[in-house]
């Protein structure tokens, strides 16, 4: 009923190939966009923003860049962490060799360290394809945290061997570095990552996206209908690395804090694969939707236990954490392979024919 | 700088034998470890074409639960027959509750259900054994546990028993796993399998029965891994570092190959410990360890992008 779509008539082909041919998929973006920009940032509490509401944004920014590679390119990928580990070192290196520039400024030029990076680790995915080439997208991942622990210039040699965000100022306010609000933090945030998804949806819809689905569902035809593979292979690498590190320096530099090479490690690789996959490969919706899960899910199963006054260890929920979300990925993955996306989609689909069912 | 790469390390290795004799010998223990786990993986992928990335926690499974029974006072061989038990009914659950309802879906979504085991096996195991690091009942099981030194070249090279007794142990399952696939008939449906599934099922092999049956193997593959492994470093989870070191060496064996698996486990074993020794700690800073078996292997796989013994891949449109 609140989706009937009857009376929107598509005259011209511009129209209907508009990015919301659904009046009402505008409206509830619109409604999402005020919540995100007004209702949230002035009714949330510390607590909020630093566990679900700037971690959410940045978890589902790394997911977008490993999206594109994945789940448009169709090149599986497992070094995540480590580029953004790329991205967040390089943001840091500029901080500190030039302490004047504008912190979201470094934010967006750390972003092509990481896809120059990305682009040479790319390279074997010309000759090496699927699970092969997830394995050698580890050795980026090993390789690269090897380097920022043994490599001291990268952390300015100091003993700790991490990273400490310096304070940073735009326009007057702290945007980085243990004097920055959080709200502050919490816009710059959006702001980037609002960016980039509208960056990500046009580039998706357009000539590259089309290019990359072709690669990822079968190359060879690709080939043959006269796609280059190197240039669409490495172009995925170059603009997913990209968006990938831009993510990590934003995990730093506005969540963290600081950095140590481990945060960089396999784990936090897994974690936006599990998102990306959860929320839908091939879907930039299904980043958010999986960010909400994968980063709220610990969050809720944490607090549960005093809510519900069960006296429990915290290293017994900790354990009880990982089993819990283990079962549920397994779970997602039974009911719906295809990811949160395609629920959403799916439900969408009634909506618009209800009451009738076809 | 070009001698210290080029030339003195191979002055070293000849100036002394007994030194490189030792390292060889680290490096092929090791190597074995990395082929077990990574013969379970190929097990699995050949018959399922599941790449099964929880075999490594499969490992430390095996061997906490093995530990922790013991240390409800079970004595240590009943212990290791009830871990086979426990491992069994993981592999029946993991087929009827995982897989069943996974068939036919994409290959990463099935890879991707896997790390759900994983996560949920560490997870677990935490919950009920602990996450503090134990030791492995070594005596308690009959492995000896002293060294035999050789003079080789008027140098030492020391040899623990406890080496020994895996490389022997290793050797014993592998040549009995290979006797099992090719002449039993549940070998050959397996095998049968891996070769093309609908035919296997058109001639009455059961995909559910021989799922449980690899899981299972990989399972007992896994125990006796973890026994080895625990014996040298303790138990704990850290042990899940070693399921990395199987993953190179499946890319450069092949993912379908079983003496592809043997072959890159021990070469990547040795090879990672001469460029540990001799390149990684005078020139880099040492624990190269972490990645040289990757990029070794990355390196094998851009002249051969199926691995050494792979199946040679033939793409259709």
């Amino acid at each position: 009923m609140l989706y009937r779509t009857a009376g929107q008539f598509k005259t011209s082909y511009k129209a209907d190939q508009a990015l919301f041919p659904v009046r009402q998929d505008a409206i509830l973006l619109g409604i999402i966009m005020v919540f995100a920009w007004v209702i949230f940032p002035f009714t949330a509490s510390e607590f909020a923003f630093q566990t679900m509401l700037i971690p959410v944004l940045i978890y589902a920014l790394a997911s977008m860049g490993l999206n594109i590679l994945t789940g448009y390119a169709g090149q599986l990928s497992l070094g995540t962490a480590a580029f953004m580990g790329v991205g967040a070192y390089a943001c840091y290196k500029l901080l500190t060799i030039m302490p004047w520039m504008n912190p979201v400024v470094a934010i967006f030029l750390s972003g092509f360290f990481s896809a120059g990076i990305g682009v040479v680790f790319g390279i074997p995915s010309l000759r090496i394809k699927g699970f092969y080439l997830a394995i050698a997208t580890l050795a980026a991942q090993f390789f690269l945290v090897w380097l920022f622990e043994k490599w001291a210039w990268l952390y300015n040699y100091n003993a700790s061997g991490a990273i400490q965000v310096p304070n940073t100022t735009t326009l007057g306010t702290y945007v980085t570095g243990p004097l920055a609000s959080s709200m502050t933090q919490y816009y710059v945030v959006l702001g980037i990552v609002t960016v980039m998804t509208i960056l990500c949806i046009n580039l998706t819809r357009g000539n590259l996206g089309r290019m990359w689905k072709a690669t990822r569902d079968m190359d060879i035809a690709a080939e043959l209908i006269g796609i280059n593979l190197m240039k669409s292979k490495l172009i995925a690498f170059a603009i997913s690395s990209y968006i990938v590190g831009v993510a990590g320096a934003l995990y730093v530099f506005m969540w963290k804090g600081a950095a140590e090479p481990n945060l960089f490690d396999i784990p936090l690789s897994f974690e936006i694969l599990f998102i990306a996959i959860i929320g839908g490969l091939g879907s930039i919706l299904g980043n958010f939707l999986g960010a909400i899960l994968i980063v709220g899910l610990p969050v809720v199963l944490n607090l549960l236990p005093d809510a519900l006054g069960i006296p429990i260890s915290s290293a017994l929920v900790e354990h009880l954490n990982i089993m819990i979300v283990g079962s549920l990925i397994v779970f997602f993955l039974i009911i719906e392979p295809h990811g949160l996306a395609r629920l959403w989609a799916l439900i969408r689909e009634k909506l618009i024919i209800w009451p009738f069912p076809h | 700088m070009l001698a210290d790469i080029f030339i003195n390390p191979f002055i070293e290795m000849f100036a002394y034998p007994d030194f490189l004799m030792q390292v060889l010998w680290e490096g092929l223990v090791s190597g074995i470890l990395y082929a077990l786990i990574a013969l379970g993986f190929v097990l699995i992928f050949r018959s399922s074409r599941i790449f099964n990335f929880a075999q490594g926690i499969m490992v430390v499974f095996a061997a906490l639960t093995l530990v922790g029974l013991h240390a409800f006072g079970i004595p240590a061989w009943i212990s290791v027959i009830l871990t086979l038990g426990v491992m069994f009914g993981l592999a029946v659950t993991i087929e009827r509750v995982v897989l069943r309802p996974l068939v036919g879906q994409p290959d990463i979504i099935l890879f991707m259900a896997t790390i759900g085991i994983t996560l949920f096996l560490i997870g677990f195991g935490e919950t009920i054994f602990g996450g503090e690091n134990k030791v492995m009942i070594t005596s308690e099981l009959g492995i000896p546990t002293g060294d035999t030194v050789l003079e080789p070249f008027g140098g030492l090279l020391i040899l623990q028993h406890l080496d020994i007794t895996v490389v022997v142990v290793a050797t014993l399952l592998v040549g009995g796993l290979i006797a099992f696939l090719n002449y039993t008939s549940m070998g050959r449906a397996i095998r049968a399998l891996g070769d093309d599934h609908q035919a296997a099922l058109s001639v009455g092999i059961s995909l559910q029965t021989i799922w449980v049956l690899v899981w299972f193997i990989a399972g007992i593959i896994a125990l006796v891994t973890g026994i080895a492994w625990g014996a040298r470093a303790g138990v704990s989870f850290a042990l899940e570092v070693i399921a990395y070191k199987a993953l190179p060496v499946l890319m450069l064996g092949g993912l379908e190959s079983i003496t592809g698996a043997i072959v890159g486990g021990l070469m990547i074993g040795m090879l990672e410990k001469l460029f540990e020794i001799y390149w990684g700690q005078p020139l880099l800073g040492g624990n190269t360890e972490t990645w040289f078996a990757f990029v070794l292997a990355l390196v094998v796989l851009l002249f051969r992008p199926q691995g050494l013994f792979g199946e040679k891949i033939i793409e259709r449109v």
